[in-house]
């Protein structure tokens, strides 16, 4: 009993000013003290004192591993037989063998526990690598610190790396609210309040319902809870608009082709979605041959060129089709339609048939991995940066074929009217048989990005065609602004929708919207004007 | 024929009569009469399997009358045939009482399962029959009524109108997979106990349920003959081949249009509420979108715009796919396919047209010139 209140007594008289001096071996003999106020004071003490060499001291005194000598040292010991290797804990020199009834496990509680997480921490800030002491920051700035922060002072001021300097200011700012004068906690909600951190927003209304609060920190808090809220639902709102941009960049990318068809031949491609099928599987078998023949260095090259081999292949079999059914059944759409679903049944079959009905694996290249985070945690991958790229090049490259050259000069034409073209010499066949091979080949590059971010199935087409169909009907036939803003405005509202309605359900109401839509502009949102609008 | 005054010709009401007979009195006898695995015995799993192709061909009658005599292409008409047979699922479900797995008098089990504490309101009535019956006539018929007018209305007509209505069954396909809509999510219902207090897995009630199909299929058959030999039906073709100038004429397109295409949901909600006894589930996939799609190749297949055409077309794909998805299943789609393609390529007017298409071939053509390519506007 005298040795555990001496040793308290010691311990709250000496430590503070003396921490900082204290020799690590020291405090480390003082965990064997036998209550536990003792013991949680030697671990803070530890912690400050900022020594790398700690970090495995605690850890093993967290695991149970440290016992206490009955000379008042404390060795970390492994059972030997019935006997214990003892080690020093803090260099791990052999301290020879001990009997098992000379040695005492130093017990743990949970209070014991949380001091030792907490010291751990303050220790990594000082110690750890880039990405210890950066979580130790958003872990700090999670749970301020009561001491004001004292360790992350220190941390701060050793601290070199921009990165983590900002996230240890904004922790010590955390820390700083609870604690100092009022003019400290003031300047550390001004400085909380530049923040657009999601964690920034907790600390704040923790703070903010402390009890003894000085009217005017409060006041700043307000105002500070309100900047950082603002600016999240900033963020919020960025972030839901790139992923519906995103969604509707892969909607366009499908639906484009579509709208093409339908627009210069009026006719309904069912096998459309198929088409972006054959695209995707193009890209398997590019990388399956890069993989197989190509030094390893290259296998990142495969995307590249896996987007003219879609391209080609899928342009040609869309010529195919259109040359060997559709030519046949022009002016019967429904007919058409009902063509092109056979092909689209048979295409299914025949890949399932050849690749199997599982999906096929497809890698992104290194650099399509990963993203960058922003402010305020909203990350941005690269896969679908690329593919939204991606995506306006495609459409800028059809915009230029179509307003630029002669095979788009023609086309236009055949749109406005196929039996003028014809009289004025177009061959509208050779025409109509183009213009499929090319809405088929973009079909083809849709499934080269599609197959970046999904699975690659022989229903893979299955999936986006009804929504591809909703694009084109919206956005209005023939109309490449019109496919830009429904699909745009398709993939934002559903993402928009989602968390207010759930996946299923917003996608639901969008198509009940749409079906409504239809009701008063049956042409769709950018219809063609004048008699080309008569069908 | 199309456009004939009476509803059958003395001729056609005998066939009608005799295979009616046939298929009410004969095929329940060769099953009930003869000793089990005698040579005339008719097996008792047949029995369901013809009852469902019938349905299947109430189905594709249905969208025969709406495709060949009004020129709408529903892609979404198995959305109808659904509903139906989940209004029938419905009573079926309530019947199972306290037989369910988790033995609870209030609700189905999959609701128990889910943890819900009262039926929901829309599941109110559905132990009645006449009310489940009631529903399986409203539901659809509602849903096309208001479907209907808001698209005829605004004239969405060809390939737009089978866009919407695919969107309309692939919306109602999402919603249904939805557990909390409480239609018993991906799984559906199932586990039917009886119908009318007869075990729904007895070969007599199987014979029953077979029977009402065949009734119900001819009294369909005759309604849709009714209305297709009246002036209404001229009406529909008329509109059909020149929908602007119906209109210009005077009269009221769109409501003649609404008319049809109530009449056909309804039909098809009929065929799906026998279709779910005889087949024991009824499940989201049923609004799938190729489903639909389906429906329409059956109508091509046996001939649109003659309504025999649409039941033959229906009970010999529905046939050849049972067949095939046996003995050969990576082969069905390949055929399927094929089917679309050699129909709209190569016989436009399906089986029923055959003969008059090799008349026309050896430069014969007797009587009436070949029909006209059914559900076809002008090229846009």
């Amino acid at each position: 009993m005298f040795r555990c209140v001496l040793s308290a007594l010691v311990a709250l008289l000496l430590l503070p000013s003396l921490a900082a001096a204290a020799d690590l071996k020291q405090l480390v003999d003082q965990l064997g003290a036998d209550d536990f106020a003792a013991k949680i004071q030697a671990v803070q003490d530890i912690g400050a004192l900022g020594d790398g060499r700690a970090v495995a001291v605690l850890k093993a005194l967290n695991d149970g591993a440290l016992y206490a000598t009955t000379d008042h040292r404390v060795v970390l010991a492994q059972p030997a037989g019935d006997r214990f290797k003892t080690f020093d804990p803090v260099d791990g020199a052999s301290l020879g063998e001990a009997a098992a009834d000379a040695l005492e496990k130093v017990r743990v509680n949970n209070r014991l526990r949380g001091a030792i997480d907490a010291a751990l921490g303050s220790l990594t800030l000082v110690g750890g690598s880039l990405q210890d002491r950066l979580s130790a920051a958003q872990e700090a700035l999670k749970h301020p610190a009561a001491d004001g922060g004292a360790a992350l002072e220190k941390a701060l001021a050793a601290e070199k790396d921009p990165q983590v300097r900002a996230a240890f200011a904004l922790a010590l700012a955390a820390a700083r609210i609870g604690s100092g004068s009022r003019e400290q906690r003031l300047a550390a909600v001004a400085e909380l309040a530049q923040s657009s951190a999601p964690q920034v927003r907790s600390v704040l209304a923790q703070q903010r319902d402390a009890a003894d609060l000085d009217p005017e920190v409060r006041r700043a808090i307000d105002g500070a809870l309100s900047a950082v809220e603002g600016r999240l639902k900033l963020i919020g709102f960025a972030v839901t608009l790139f992923e519906g941009l995103s969604l509707g960049s892969i909607l366009l990318l499908a639906a484009i082709g579509l709208a093409i068809t339908f627009g210069v031949m009026g006719v309904i491609n069912m096998a459309h979605g198929e088409m972006i099928m054959l695209g995707a599987y193009s890209t398997f078998v590019v990388q399956q041959l890069f993989r197989a023949f190509l030094p390893p260095q290259w296998i990142d090259g495969y995307l590249v060129a896996a987007v003219p081999v879609a391209f080609l292949t899928t342009a040609a079999v869309g010529i195919a089709l259109e040359r060997g059914i559709i030519r046949f059944l022009y002016g019967r759409p429904l007919e058409t339609m009902l063509a092109t679903w056979g092909v689209s049944l048979v295409l299914q079959q025949l890949v399932r048939s050849i690749f199997g009905a599982t999906n096929q694996e497809v890698a992104n290249p290194a650099w399509m991995t990963g993203g960058f985070t922003l402010i305020g945690g909203a990350t941005f991958t690269w896969n679908r940066i690329v593919i939204l790229i991606f995506c306006f090049a495609v459409l800028g490259a059809l915009a230029l074929l179509l307003r630029r050259t002669t095979l788009g000069l023609h086309m236009r034409a055949v749109t406005q009217n196929r039996d003028m073209s014809a009289a004025m010499g177009i061959a509208t066949a050779r025409v109509d048989a183009l213009t499929f091979g090319l809405g088929s080949g973009i079909a083809g590059m849709a499934g080269v990005a599609l197959s970046q971010i999904g699975n690659v199935s022989p229903n893979l087409g299955q999936i986006y065609i009804v929504d591809s169909f909703m694009v084109v009907v919206f956005g209005g036939v023939g109309s490449l602004l019109g496919t830009l803003a429904g699909a745009m405005s398709l993939g934002i509202v559903n993402k928009l929708l989602e968390p207010v309605a759930g996946a299923v359900l917003g996608k639901v109401v969008v198509l009940v919207a749409i079906i409504l839509f239809i009701q008063k502009r049956p042409r769709g949102l950018f219809a063609l004007k004048g008699r080309a609008a008569e069908s | 024929m199309p456009g004939a005054s009476s509803l059958l010709t003395p001729r056609g009401w005998a066939w009608f009569l005799g295979l009616g007979a046939v298929l009410v009195i004969g095929v329940p006898l060769l099953n009930a009469v003869p000793p089990a695995g005698a040579a005339l015995q008719l097996p008792d799993y047949l029995v369901p399997l013809l009852g469902k192709y019938l349905c299947y061909a109430l189905l594709a009658l249905s969208l025969d009358l709406i495709w060949g005599y009004a020129g709408i292409l529903s892609l979404g008409h198995g959305a109808f045939f659904a509903l139906g047979g989940y209004a029938m699922g419905m009573h079926l479900m309530r019947q199972i009482g306290t037989r369910g797995v988790y033995a609870n008098a209030e609700l189905p089990d999959f609701m128990v399962f889910l943890n819900w504490k009262a039926l929901p309101w829309y599941w109110w009535g559905f132990d009645h029959f006449t009310f489940a019956a009631l529903m399986v006539v409203l539901v659809p018929g509602v849903l096309a009524l208001v479907f209907g007018w808001f698209a005829f209305r605004s004239r969405v007509t060809g390939v737009y109108l089978s866009i919407i209505t695919q969107a309309l069954t692939y919306a109602l396909w999402l919603a249904f997979f939805r557990n909390d809509m409480g239609f018993g999510g991906n799984n559906g219902l199932t586990d039917f106990k009886d119908i009318f207090g007869f075990d729904l897995h007895a070969a007599s009630t199987r014979r029953g349920l077979y029977i009402a199909s065949v009734i119900a299929l001819g009294l369909g058959y005759l309604a849709c003959r009714f209305i297709v030999a009246s002036k209404l039906g001229r009406l529909l073709l008329a509109l059909r081949d020149a929908e602007s100038r119906v209109r210009f004429l005077g009269y009221s397109v769109d409501h003649a249009k609404l008319f049809v295409f109530t009449i056909a949901a309804v039909l098809a909600g009929i065929a799906g509420a026998l279709y779910v006894p005889q087949v024991g589930i009824i499940n989201p996939s049923e609004f799938s979108t190729a489903n639909s799609i389906e429906i329409a190749i059956w109508v091509a297949v046996g001939g649109r715009g003659t309504l025999l055409g649409a039941i033959i077309g229906a009970i010999a794909i529905n046939f050849a796919k049972s067949w095939l998805t046996g003995s050969l299943p990576e082969a069905w789609l390949f055929v399927l396919g094929a089917l679309f393609v050699l129909v709209t390529l190569a016989f436009p007017q399906g089986i029923l047209g055959l003969s008059a298409q090799f008349r026309g071939l050896r430069g014969r053509g007797r009587g009436a010139p070949p029909a006209p390519v059914p559900g076809e506007e002008g090229a846009p």
